[in-house]
């Protein structure tokens, strides 16, 4: 550490902007991309729609000659292929979390609410950020999963074609899922930190992401196994309409026990718009 | 030096009845004062009297219960480009310990439009170049705080609020924030820092506003506050002391024998009165001096009613610190 001078008088800065959200979006964007924490989960995510697609498609194309005709006329090759979703929603839906309540567990919140003291802006700037960045990395994920996983489908003459119906469907819906998942748990993030906040409770920094990810993985993969104390007929009448089931929907390859995939997707996107709307209301009203 | 109309012209933290409550505790009870531009001020209170509150409520990051305060006549939020207006430094840490200073500095920046160039200046300008890409988390509290300031005058504020700055710094860090703090005050702008030490304030501001228990003490220059704190106690050495002694007591007025060489510590009477009274009796006076109170004591004096409703761990420790 130098030693600053004791007579230099402090540099004049000649730029006089205001804080507009563009401005806000480039922050956002610095604010993300500087953190290991954006890096590892994208990695992860990214490497779990390829390998896993890639690993799940080469077993059951190892298997193939040994399954039975009903085994056979049940498997839709999108199946294993998109595999690899179930693990990187995890990635995707907790670096969501972390987008936020890092900021809250650090401190850094002071920082950005001083610097936009309207609030909201930053709310915006990290979900449209974070769901641009998401999209980005997950559309080329999910097709480079797909052609993987269909050429190693061609040898058994198995494969689909991206034209064929509904396969374009499912496949980018995986990415607009895996996308929405993750503003899902900004959301949620964002939540758990105000309603901490609001019961006097100071939490501590790890709970502070913790209680984030507990709420997310609740909701994502405690509730629907939960379901199952119920009737049968509620449990089949009510499972569809939780957002995980819901989501997936897009992806359906099979006509079944769930929503239809755009009603289904659309319901997911609810959720998460549920989610970032009391985020917002909290956010403007709670002291940070 | 100074931008286009300088910062002379209403720049300032006005708090009207301020009030804030956490559940049922008060922090901040009915506060009203104004910080003028131009001048460093002080802003003084024992731990836990509503300092760090109060600057969180000028700064809008906590809703007042009660009352008003602004920032040049707006409300710190309605300001379009906050960080041109008002430089922070929060006592709590604001930073991202997994991000590098440059870049938390440059995402603060980004949010105003200010240039990257501008970044590179103050962490130049606070000395944290050498550590500028290095993780916050790895800084030591000092650096902290280094960068903390760099935040608050990335914009080129005509307000600074600072909270307790020289918190962690080396005596280096602490004589450079004092300078620089009247510098940039020299240049017209509001300057309020905080903090819970007397001395520290004597070196720096000019005005100081006291609060205890959430409430204004007094808002008062430092030099009126010197003086208020002073000329309570006279020193005066006479050959003939015990003499002098008998002739200066009275109701109000205690002496005591300073040393064994003829020195007297009055309290009670004014220098003039003290050699008025003994010119009348022809005894011999060989000094004669007014004491400055220490700042230190003077200003517990100021708090002490407001600390004595404290548990019993603070009174006793405040006595021990007066005897």
């Amino acid at each position: 550490m130098s030693t600053a001078s004791t007579t230099t008088p402090l540099p004049r800065l000649s730029h006089t902007g205001g804080v507009t959200q563009l401005r806000v979006f480039r922050s956002e964007w610095t604010k993300l991309r500087s953190v290991r924490s954006t890096r590892w989960s994208l990695v992860a995510a990214v490497g779990f729609t390829i390998g896993i697609a890639a690993l799940a498609c080469a077993v059951v194309s190892h298997h193939w000659p040994h399954m039975s005709a009903q085994d056979r006329a049940d498997f839709h090759p999108l199946d294993p292929n998109l595999a690899g979703v179930q693990l990187a929603q995890l990635a995707l839906g907790v670096l969501g979390v972390l987008v936020i309540t890092a900021e809250y567990s650090t401190g850094m919140i002071r920082a950005s609410m001083t610097a936009v003291p309207h609030r909201l802006p930053v709310l915006w700037g990290k979900a449209v950020v974070y769901g641009i960045v998401t999209l980005a990395l997950m559309v080329p994920s999910v097709l480079i999963a797909f052609v993987v996983g269909e050429s190693i489908f061609s040898g058994r003459h198995i494969n689909v074609a991206f034209t064929d119906p509904g396969v374009a469907r499912a496949v980018i819906g995986a990415a607009l899922y895996l996308t929405v998942i993750g503003l899902f748990g900004l959301g949620l993030g964002a939540i758990v930190r105000n309603t901490a906040g609001a019961l006097g409770v100071k939490a501590s920094a790890l709970r502070n992401t913790a209680g984030g990810i507990a709420l997310f993985s609740g909701l994502m993969f405690v509730l629907p196994p939960l379901m199952n104390v119920l009737p049968t007929s509620w449990n089949n009448a009510a499972s569809p309409y939780l957002p995980l089931s819901a989501g997936q929907a897009i992806m359906s390859t099979t006509s079944g026990n769930h929503l239809s995939p755009w009603v289904g997707f659309g319901l997911l996107c609810a959720y998460a718009a549920a989610a970032l709307a009391i985020a917002s209301v909290l956010l403007v009203r709670r002291d940070t | 030096m100074v931008r286009d109309g300088g910062y002379g012209e209403g720049v300032l933290i006005e708090a009207r009845n301020l009030t804030k409550d956490y559940g049922d505790k008060r922090a901040v009870d009915d506060l009203t004062f104004t910080v003028q531009p131009g001048v460093v001020t002080g802003f003084l209170g024992p731990n836990g009297s509503g300092k760090s509150t109060t600057i969180r409520l000028i700064l809008g990051l906590d809703r007042a219960s009660g009352g008003d305060v602004t920032v040049n006549g707006k409300h710190y939020r309605d300001h379009p480009a906050p960080l041109h207006e008002v430089g922070a430094l929060l006592e709590a840490r604001s930073v991202h310990s997994g991000r590098s200073a440059a870049n938390h500095l440059l995402a603060l920046a980004q949010t105003h439009g200010i240039p990257r160039r501008r970044v590179d200046e103050l962490i130049d300008f606070v000395g944290l170049h050498d550590v500028a890409r290095k993780r916050v988390g790895q800084f030591s509290l000092g650096m902290g705080q280094r960068l903390g300031i760099a935040s608050a005058l990335l914009g080129d504020p005509a307000t600074l609020i600072l909270d307790e700055p020289v918190n962690g710094l080396d005596p280096e860090g602490i004589h450079w924030i004092r300078n620089l703090l009247k510098s940039l005050a020299a240049e017209g702008r509001t300057v309020f820092v905080s903090s819970h030490l007397m001395s520290e304030m004597a070196l720096t501001a000019e005005q100081i506003i006291v609060i205890g228990r959430g409430r204004l003490i007094t808002d008062i220059s430092v030099a009126e506050f010197v003086r208020q704190a002073s000329g309570k106690v006279v020193h005066v050495r006479s050959p003939r002391a015990a003499e002098l002694r008998a002739v200066l007591d009275a109701p109000g007025v205690t002496v005591r024998e300073a040393d064994d060489r003829g020195l007297l510590e009055v309290t009670g009477l004014s220098a003039s009165e003290i050699g008025d009274a003994a010119i009348e009796q022809g005894i011999a006076i060989h000094e004669l001096t007014p004491q400055q109170a220490s700042l230190e004591e003077a200003f517990m004096t100021l708090t002490r009613e407001e600390v004595e409703y404290k548990p019993l761990a603070h009174a006793a420790e405040k006595d021990e610190v007066a005897a």
